[in-house]
């Protein structure tokens, strides 16, 4: 059951340049029946004439405290407002929002969690709940443009966690793929949140070792629930609502199989 | 049923078509209901209006299809639709489980095509059609019919020859005098129509130097164009005789109002949806809230009555 809720804020911070860290609790009636990894929620600014929800994608999920843990980058006007929030501040939040991972097809697997960017939060709570699951390896390689890392003691804590950044000032110089051929991991299967480049690599590599890839999706999005139509992603075959080749990132999405998806 | 004394009458009628409320979804704005049910009961609506069907699927325009603006958003999904049997078949068997009207919006790039939507709704469950004769955002149809009186009168001529339903003639804002088009829609034997469809805006990136949406033009709608609306919905209103349907960036109930005091009979809520999915429940309470405060016993009163 999708809700717009008030939340409060317990943790706000600043945790590399421009990335900010924002935990925000449930009232206790409001509590979702579930959280996946990989799903998101819309966070509204604290100001009228920003209209729209922003999709956040949900970093960690806390049952036992009520809370979720976003880590965003701020891009404009409303996720700048949203990261002058103060420890007791109420944020406006529709949730929980799209399909997220399919752990079920992830179980017992090496599974390769690349993240690059702001794609790298949800593979926090991706590698925290396959790591629960007995028999699952969980190899994680992140990319950054520089030493300005973030999220990384969370990783290393669920799995081998291994770096890549463009300036080659930590890990591997050049990206998360150069990093996974660096260290030769060889997994049954990748999920993967980044930027566009980065997901037609992943898409590529892994149809080259003829294994799964679960990818992360990103657009502008307005409704956030499947009723708008403003965030498709073209399809290789008829997409289930509009028998098109046009899925809905917000609800088909945001977890897409690579081999797909037209990117 | 009998209602208790001090509660106003909310009903309207529209056509012949008898609304327990005046309050209605903006077409694309609510899908065909079905993404919105988990929020708001539909029972408790006028109307929903769906979004524009045509006779086949449409595969709409390239993405970024939305962008925020000050107070508002463009929209540029080039009507992305499943075609008249899958909506048939899934949406409309799904909007009949309710106790609400259900408005058909139909599109199309062609007369052929809107004529080719009318005839397959005719002996379906449908209370009324809307005819999206304004949409800003796909290259042939729609708007051109909007745009010229001759056209709008001639295709609203045509389709009221083929309706088994009233018909709603939904009108673009995007015209120099509003009430010419108003008085060519009812010329051409429109039971009804609405206003405004999105105003055609543009939003530019200046450190990319690109524009935001793939079609570079967008409609805008929100709380910033409602003013516009406004004054649209009373030129319109004062220029014909049957009902007009007001929208335009309705955020809230008193807003609402405003659009019936401006002389609509019905009013729609459109993208402030997204904002505030539970909205549209939220506007029928506050304008029956409004009646009451001022002691007038039916909203069907307040339609045009600005001092």
């Amino acid at each position: 059951m999708k809700k717009k809720t008030t939340m409060t804020v317990t943790d706000i911070r600043s945790i590399a340049e421009g990335i900010f860290s924002m935990t925000l609790q449930y009232r206790k009636e409001d509590m979702p029946e579930q959280v996946k990894p990989g799903q998101f929620a819309g966070l509204y600014p604290n100001d009228a004439s920003r209209l729209l929800p922003r999709p956040i994608s949900i970093c960690r999920w806390d049952a036992e405290n009520r809370e979720l843990r976003f880590v965003f980058r701020t891009a404009g006007a409303g996720t700048a407002s949203l990261a002058a929030q103060k420890i007791g501040d109420k944020v406006d939040m529709l949730g929980i929002l799209g399909n997220g991972y399919d752990l079920e097809k992830l179980a017992g697997k090496k599974v390769l969690l690349l993240g690059g960017g702001i794609g790298i939060p949800p593979m926090v709570e991706l590698a925290a709940a396959l790591s629960q699951i007995p028999g699952t390896d969980v190899t994680a390689a992140m990319g950054y443009r520089n030493s300005d890392l973030f999220l990384t003691q969370e990783l290393s804590s669920y799995g081998k966690l291994l770096i890549a950044t463009e300036d080659g000032s930590v890990g591997t110089k050049g990206n998360v793929l150069d990093a996974v051929r660096e260290n030769a991991v060889e997994p049954d299967a990748v999920c993967a949140c980044g930027p566009m480049p980065m997901l037609r690599a992943v898409k590529k590599f892994a149809q080259e070792k003829g294994i799964p890839a679960y990818i992360s999706l990103e657009e502008r999005m307005a409704c956030g629930v499947g009723a708008c139509l403003g965030c498709v992603t073209k399809t290789v075959g008829v997409d289930s609502h509009s028998h098109v080749r046009n899925a809905r990132i917000c609800t088909e999405g945001p977890v897409f199989n690579a081999q797909e998806v037209a990117i | 049923m009998e209602k208790s004394s001090n509660r106003p009458d909310m009903s309207v009628n529209i056509a012949g078509v008898e609304l327990k409320n005046p309050v209605m979804t903006a077409s694309g704005t609510f899908g065909s209901g079905m993404e919105y049910s988990e929020f708001v009961n539909l029972d408790h609506l006028g109307a929903v209006v769906t979004k524009g069907v045509a006779s086949v699927p449409w595969e709409g325009n390239p993405t970024p299809r939305v962008a925020e603006v000050y107070g508002g958003m463009l929209n540029a999904i080039g009507l992305q639709n499943p075609g008249i049997d899958v909506f048939i078949e899934r949406d409309l068997a799904f909007l009949k489980q309710f106790d609400t009207k259900v408005i058909v919006n139909v599109c199309g790039h062609t007369e052929e095509e809107y004529l080719d939507v009318v005839e397959r709704l005719a002996d379906q469950p449908v209370d009324m059609l809307e005819i999206n004769v304004s949409c800003p955002n796909v290259k042939q149809g729609a708007i051109q019919f909007g745009q010229d009186p001759k056209c709008l009168e001639e295709i609203t001529a045509k389709i009221k020859r083929l309706a088994k339903q009233p018909v709603i003639m939904k009108l673009t804002p995007n015209v120099t005098d509003i009430s010419v088009m108003a008085r060519a829609a009812e010329a051409g034997g429109a039971d009804a129509i609405s206003l405004i469809n999105t105003i055609t805006g543009m939003k530019i990136d200046i450190e990319k130097r690109q524009f935001v949406l793939a079609n570079k033009t967008g409609g805008l709608s929100g709380p910033a164009i409602k003013p516009v609306a406004v004054r649209m919905v009373w030129q319109a209103a004062n220029a014909v005789k049957i009902p007009v349907i007001g929208m335009g960036g309705i955020a809230s109930a008193e807003d609402a109002v405003e659009f019936m005091l401006a002389g609509a009979s019905a009013v729609a809520v459109g993208a402030m949806n997204f904002h505030d999915p539970c909205l549209t429940q939220k506007v029928v309470d506050g304008m029956e809230q409004y009646l009451v405060r001022h002691n007038i016993s039916a909203a069907r009163e307040i339609t045009g009555a600005v001092l």
